[in-house]
């Protein structure tokens, strides 16, 4: 075949279109290529879950042991501790960290003052901007036994010092306050502007009709962030199993880890501390499974229940 | 019968208690961050003996000599720099071209793509997978673009940005430019650019803010202590108290070293964040703009 032919074939195989806007196709081909390559080939690993890793041997040649992680993780001494930390600190979270926002936005939205409004907002933003590593180093100043701000008071006011930080009855809501006092002021920002949108009119109406400050929130402020408020609360299940890692390991210590081991500093743990590849694939796996039903099955209910969905 | 503009004794209460709950959650949000400063400015034995309030008391400069003595505090200061930068380069760069590419109806296969994106979002390799993958296949243990590269392009921000393009871009203005015969890069350079700035402000600031506050990946991919970024280097010294490099020598007794501490954490935590906080102001009415752009395509 001549380069001619050849080149007139490829014409016919690539549409018009595409070999119009060739440079196009030159844009998206590092974003492609990224995915490739950062995202969906480490998901050829997965299948050391189901095998026993050997250096030796590499990802492909290891032996295939079938389910045999999965059956020592369900049958491990600490599974039900970690699936409790795990769901416990994300229910948690949902149920205190998900509708502060909310009614920090429906608030928000009640004052007349441009100042005060963006004062507000631009004050509780603030902690957002903090790292993770900062906050906690927040965290642990003030609620230091010895020099913290909190055990100050609690010392003046004529109680005995806590060691909250030591405390397993007590992580959890250090984990969620401190996060709400971080990223409520944010989270709240898009139901801010969800509720800035809201007609003017309906309000109008409203009140052509008497209704009261208090009846206009009930009945026009809160039916409009539902949609919004669903799509988040699907969001905040999908990742209920991925419960930040970050957080909690820069928070965890040996007295509390009763209550602060969960299943991603536990992969952590056995997988990079403890070279255990194989099983730490398996945990994480089932980690991610779970999370995947999870957000399938959150998004299936809201369109039943709602008719709101991601997809 | 109320009139508008009246306001009935019932809303007035109503507007009163709303006032009084923004303004106490103001000052719960901005008392720890004001006691932070004035921390870092005190005198330690302040703090100890627990005398500290509100405003610093026995202003003192010694903790922040201490901070900036450091050369760990110095090298993640110049380390975070460099990623960032670098980092948020690449991010602004990919995330636009991806984006712009994305937003054109004419890109065969776009649907796909963006499902193949966003897939990424709910399912991946999980940790061990993928470190093995990066470690062994990828190259990048160890080696500084890890700091960069794995979180070359966000798929939301990538999103965010795609949206911008089809909503405030007008269409007809690029199909001029394509009449004039510019080609589909000139034409992102020279005619959809120009106009996009508040979109590329937002990302910048995203971006810049993520890779400011990483730990993550250092923690897991870097060993080397010159190559830590700053945040590695305050955890360290804020979580796992480790400040006898920090506060020691120099001649002073355990007790004053201890007390030092004490200040030091307060000034590591304002030295850290000060970049950040600084930041945003400038960009703060992009930001509220860029969350809203977010929420049209959730």
């Amino acid at each position: 075949m001549t380069s001619g032919a050849r080149s007139r074939e490829s014409r016919l195989l690539i549409p018009r279109s595409v070999r119009r806007n060739w440079d196009l196709y030159l844009l998206i081909f590092p974003v492609v290529l990224y995915f490739v390559l950062l995202k969906y080939l480490p998901m050829y690993g997965i299948q050391l879950a189901f095998k026993d890793f050997s250096a030796v041997k590499g990802f492909w040649d290891s032996s295939w042991v079938g389910f045999k992680h999965f059956d020592r993780f369900f049958n491990n001494y600490q599974f039900w501790t970690l699936i409790r930390n795990t769901l416990g600190i994300s229910f948690y979270q949902i149920l205190v960290a998900f509708p502060l926002p909310i009614i920090f936005a429906l608030l928000i939205n009640e004052v007349q003052s441009q100042r005060f409004r963006k004062s507000v907002q631009s004050i509780t933003f603030m902690p957002h901007f903090l790292s993770t590593v900062v906050l906690v180093g927040i965290v642990m100043a003030f609620l230091s036994p010895s020099t913290g701000l909190v055990n100050n008071i609690i010392v003046r006011l004529g109680g005995d010092p806590i060691y909250f930080m030591t405390e397993p009855s007590l992580f959890k809501s250090i984990y969620v306050f401190s996060d709400v006092w971080q990223n409520m002021g944010f989270a709240s920002v898009l139901y801010v502007a969800v509720l800035a949108g809201v007609d003017k009119s309906l309000y109008e109406a409203a009140m052509i009709d008497g209704a009261t400050k208090l009846q206009r929130l009930l009945h026009i402020a809160i039916p409009a962030l539902i949609p919004t408020a669903i799509i988040m609360l699907i969001f905040q299940f999908g990742s209920i199993m991925d419960i930040g890692f970050e957080k909690i390991y820069l928070m965890q210590n040996d007295l509390n880890r009763s209550a602060s081991s969960v299943i991603s500093t536990y992969v952590y743990e056995i997988g990079l501390l403890g070279s255990q590849f194989s099983f730490s694939t398996a945990v994480g796996l089932f980690n991610s499974l779970i999370n995947f039903i999870l957000i399938i099955a959150v998004n299936q209910i809201a369109k039943r229940v709602s008719g709101t969905s991601l997809w | 019968m109320n009139h508008l503009g009246h306001k009935s004794a019932g809303d007035r209460i109503y507007d009163i208690v709303i006032y009084t709950i923004l303004t106490l959650i103001m000052l719960g949000t901005l008392y720890p961050l004001i006691y932070i400063v004035s921390a870092s400015l005190s005198n330690p034995w302040a703090i100890v003996k627990g005398e500290l309030w509100l405003l610093p008391k026995d202003i003192s400069l010694d903790a922040y000599r201490k901070v900036f003595q450091n050369p760990d505090i110095w090298t993640g200061y110049r380390n975070s720099i460099l990623y960032l930068v670098v980092g948020t380069t690449i991010n602004v760069v990919m995330t636009t071209m991806g984006a712009y590419a994305l937003s054109r109806r004419d890109l065969v296969g776009r649907h796909v793509l963006v499902l193949l994106f966003t897939f990424t979002l709910l399912f991946n390799g999980g940790l061990i997978p993928t470190f093995l993958i990066y470690k062994n296949v990828l190259g990048l243990y160890n080696n500084l673009w890890v700091m960069v590269i794995p979180s070359a392009v966000s798929v939301w921000n990538l999103i965010v940005m795609r949206t911008y393009f089809q909503t405030s871009i007008p269409y007809e203005l690029q199909e001029a430019a394509f009449i004039d015969g510019c080609s589909n890069i000139r034409t992102l350079t020279r005619i959809v650019l120009p106009l996009s700035m508040p979109i590329i402000a937002v990302m910048t600031m995203y971006y810049a803010v993520a890779h400011w506050n990483a730990y993550f990946m250092a923690l897991i991919y870097l060993n080397d202590d010159w190559r830590m970024p700053l945040q590695m280097v305050i955890r360290n010294l804020l979580i796992q108290q480790d400040m006898g490099g920090l506060v020691g020598g120099q001649g002073e007794s355990l007790v004053e070293q201890l007390l030092l501490t004490e200040g030091v954490k307060y000034a590591v935590i304002v030295v850290s964040s000060l970049p950040m906080l600084l930041l945003y102001p400038l960009v703060q009415k992009h930001f509220v703009k860029g969350v809203m752009m977010g929420a049209i395509k959730g």
